[in-house]
């Protein structure tokens, strides 16, 4: 059965068809006739190729491919994708658009959409400062997750925080207050700087309070921060006796912010976003973790003040 | 009508063509036990192929009443009893596997009994080729018929056909999408044109393909398309029952008349040519064992039935296996079919499929009905409170797979001094267990706010999920507690 090249191919005995002619180590293939039907379909599929090319975009060319006559383009699909999903969407953004965001906690379902696409506009517009956790920064942004609040964390403040921001030039109605530079300009001393700053710690029970610097806290920061140093959400004043603090709570940091303050800016979103998406990001804001009813503030608004912080 | 030169490899002495023309199988019409087991199987097989979603399942009034649906909208399997989740996916694997080994075995004890019998492709074209029977007569008035010019009554005959065909081939894909929806619904949608655009497009699918090939494709699928009979041929060894023709007590070949003019020369074969006139893939079974013949046995019938005619012992043609065959060549006594089944291949293959299906029974029996998965947030890891306590958020999916609604309490484990609160509760009612109302058969996903008081350590703790009903099933999911000063 052995093959010889010079012949090339031959019938094979044991079938009695006809072989290709090569051979591997004694095994020849065979040149089993196909089915007709076969070939049709082989035709079949180069004319199917021949009006795809036509249909579709398919030839490239210098400059660009080849249209296709039914015009069909990924760009126009995307575009088509995107419009379906507005589409789906435009009933909860229209009964958001018409809602008080304060009425938005009793409607569940409206309230997991807010969420998720305040969630998708977090990430476009504020994880720059906030993070993409919006765990802030210590030392330069607040974090957005916690129960601690500057200046007010249920959803309406969150909201007017968002639209207006804090200390932003230009806008009326902007949240903002300004802590003295008391190291600075001069209206206390090194010392009496650190003395206050051992009292800060006091409220926290890290440090032991004086007479020098109850007299000092009195008489500067208290009208701002409270007597007990409990802050004060009218002024964005933190709270200095919990646990949370943005500048950072040991005796040199408390001491370099009573000598420089930072009076931390947020841009108001409300001239470049539109209502509902200021609404839905105040809803995620507010998903957090650390969000705050409206009926618990009102039932005890000096318990629930702020730390040592800057805007949520 | 068949040359045996139509078959690669058998009698044909010149080089061949580069492709082969169709000559359509017109097999005559045989009756016999073989013949009878086929009507039955497929009298069985079309059976439960339509009739499955008809049949209605009581399960409540929270689950679909039909007895198998494979509900892909809402992902869920259901198999009278059984009700399977996406993620038990691996039940549905097991019962791949055991068709699979099914099939080996099957193979292994009586050869291509699958193909022969149950596979759709053979069940269907024996349908069609019924229809072809019914319509134009047996296979001469066929073969006539196909020669014959095409004229106003070949039109109308063929029209007349493939109009049959059509219906059943509709039939076949209408049948296929009641699986997947509630099937009295369904017709009606169906019929109203309400149904799914995929409902149509399925069955408009199915209806082309099966009037392709079952209509006209038939025995081309088996010799050309299906690879199968390939892999068959890898596991059927000298122990393997076929479908072969005696060669030592047929040959040499002669008519009756032949053989009483020259007694002893003849073999038992009169070469009458039943065995492949009556063959549904025109195969030519004397010619040995090949990938064309699919075993349905119809030669077996045709040829004992020649034999008993002209007064000579049954089974030239017959269920063998090629140690069989070696032993009654050499003048040894048939053995019993029953006997040839039995051997160490199909005994181990029976073992393993038994021992799968077992195994898929007894964790079908244990498996719990409720499930917790926890998707701890990993940014941030942990948030610190006001008061000095430590937060960490996670995702839980509660998991309630039966079909009732159920309270489910979820609970945590290993964390001293923890407590929880969810997105629909204020954080003043955080507790150590929240309880959650879970519809029937559905999955709630829900934020769980963690916190452990001031000097939580970075820990493992663990979500115990327990149902609130007299079963008391539950789950668990152990997860990491991030705090301040870890690792991470």
């Amino acid at each position: 059965m052995a093959n010889d090249p010079a012949q090339g191919s031959h019938i094979d005995e044991a079938t009695g068809t006809q072989t290709v002619g090569h051979e591997w180590d004694g095994i020849e293939e065979l040149d089993t006739p196909m089915p007709r039907w076969w070939l049709w379909t082989f035709y079949a599929t180069i004319v199917w190729a021949i009006g795809y090319v036509i249909a579709y975009p398919a030839i490239p060319l210098l400059d660009k491919g080849t249209e296709g006559m039914l015009g069909w383009t990924s760009r126009a699909q995307l575009a088509q994708s995107l419009d379906a999903q507005r589409e789906q969407r435009a009933a909860d953004v229209a009964a958001l658009a018409g809602m008080p965001i304060e009425e938005l906690q009793g409607h569940p379902e409206l309230m997991d959409a807010a969420i998720a696409g305040g969630s998708a506009a977090f990430k476009v517009n504020c994880v720059q400062c906030h993070g993409s956790g919006a765990a802030g920064i210590v030392g330069l942004y607040p974090n957005l997750g916690d129960d601690d609040w500057l200046w007010g964390g249920d959803l309406k403040a969150i909201e007017t925080t968002l639209l207006h921001g804090i200390r932003q030039p230009g806008d009326e109605a902007t949240r903002t207050s300004l802590m003295p530079a008391f190291g600075r300009d001069g209206l206390l001393t090194a010392h009496q700087v650190d003395t206050l700053a051992v009292q800060v710690l006091s409220f926290s029970g890290k440090g032991i309070a004086s007479d020098e610097g109850v007299a000092l806290y009195d008489a500067n920061c208290a009208v701002c921060h409270g007597p007990d140093g409990k802050g004060l959400r009218e002024f964005g004043a933190p709270d200095l006796s919990d646990a949370i603090w943005l500048y950072g709570g040991t005796r040199e940091q408390i001491a370099r912010t009573i000598h420089n303050p930072r009076n931390g800016v947020m841009p108001s979103w409300g001239g470049r976003l539109d209502p509902v998406t200021i609404k839905m990001l105040a809803a995620y804001v507010h998903s957090l973790g650390g969000g705050e009813d409206f009926t618990a503030e009102t039932a005890a608004p000096a318990a629930a003040v702020a730390g040592d912080e800057q805007p949520r | 009508m068949n040359s045996p030169a139509k078959f690669p490899g058998h009698g044909n002495k010149e080089p061949e063509e580069l492709y082969e023309k169709r000559v359509f199988v017109h097999p005559r019409r045989i009756d016999g036990p073989f013949r009878r087991f086929k009507w039955l199987v497929m009298l069985v097989t079309l059976g439960i192929y339509y009739g499955t979603p008809w049949i209605r399942w009581d399960r409540g009034p929270y689950a679909p009443d039909q007895a198998v649906l494979v509900d892909l909208a809402h992902r869920r399997f259901y198999m009278f009893g059984i009700e399977i989740w996406p993620h038990e996916f691996y039940f549905v694997a097991g019962l791949l596997i055991m068709a699979g080994i099914g099939l080996f075995l099957v193979t292994s004890a009586v050869g291509r009994a699958w193909c022969g019998y149950a596979c759709p492709q053979t069940v269907w074209t024996d349908v069609y080729q019924h229809v072809d029977r019914f319509i134009d007569g047996d296979r001469n008035a066929r073969i006539k018929l196909d020669a014959a010019p095409w004229g106003p009554g070949k039109i109308a005959r063929r029209a007349f056909k493939w109009t049959i065909y059509l219906v059943i081939a509709f039939w076949t894909g209408g049948a296929w999408i009641m699986y997947f929806a509630d099937a009295p619904t369904l017709t009606v949608a169906f019929w109203s044109g309400t149904a799914a655009p995929v409902a149509y497009i399925t069955v408009a699918v199915l209806t082309f393909t099966t009037f392709l090939l079952g209509g006209f494709a038939r025995e081309q699928v088996c010799i050309y398309m299906c690879p199968w009979p390939r892999i068959q041929t890898a596991m059927l060894d000298e122990k393997s029952l076929i479908v072969t023709y005696k060669d030592w007590r047929g040959e040499p070949r002669g008519s009756v008349k032949k053989a009483e003019k020259s007694p002893g020369k003849f073999g038992d074969c009169i070469d009458c040519g039943m065995c492949q006139a009556v063959c549904p893939t025109g195969y030519d079974i004397r010619n040995g064992p090949d990938v064309a013949c699919i075993t349905c046995s119809l030669c077996i019938d045709a040829c004992d039935r020649v034999m008993q005619e002209v007064g000579r012992p049954r089974g030239l043609i017959d269920y063998a296996t090629l140690e069989d065959c070696e032993r009654e060549r050499a003048g040894g006594e048939p053995r019993p079919v029953w006997k040839s089944i039995l051997h160490t291949r199909t005994i181990i293959y029976s073992a393993v499929w038994g021992t799968i299906g077992l195994g898929m029974l007894f964790a079908l029996g244990n498996r719990s009905r409720t499930d917790i998965s926890v998707a701890p947030d990993r940014n941030p890891p942990f948030m610190l409170m006001s008061d000095g306590s430590v937060r960490n958020n996670y995702t839980l999916k509660l998991r309630n797979m039966e079909s009732r609604p159920r309270e489910l309490r979820v609970s945590l484990e290993g964390l001293p001094g923890g407590v929880l609160w969810t997105e629909d509760m204020p954080r003043e009612a955080a507790a150590p267990a929240v309880t959650r109302a879970v519809a029937a058969d559905a999955i709630e996903t829900m934020r769980a706010y963690v916190i452990a008081p001031e000097g939580v350590e970075d820990r493992e703790f663990t979500f115990v999920l327990t149902a609130l009903d007299q079963k008391g099933e539950s789950d668990r999911g152990t997860t990491r507690f991030d705090a301040p000063g870890g690792e991470d």
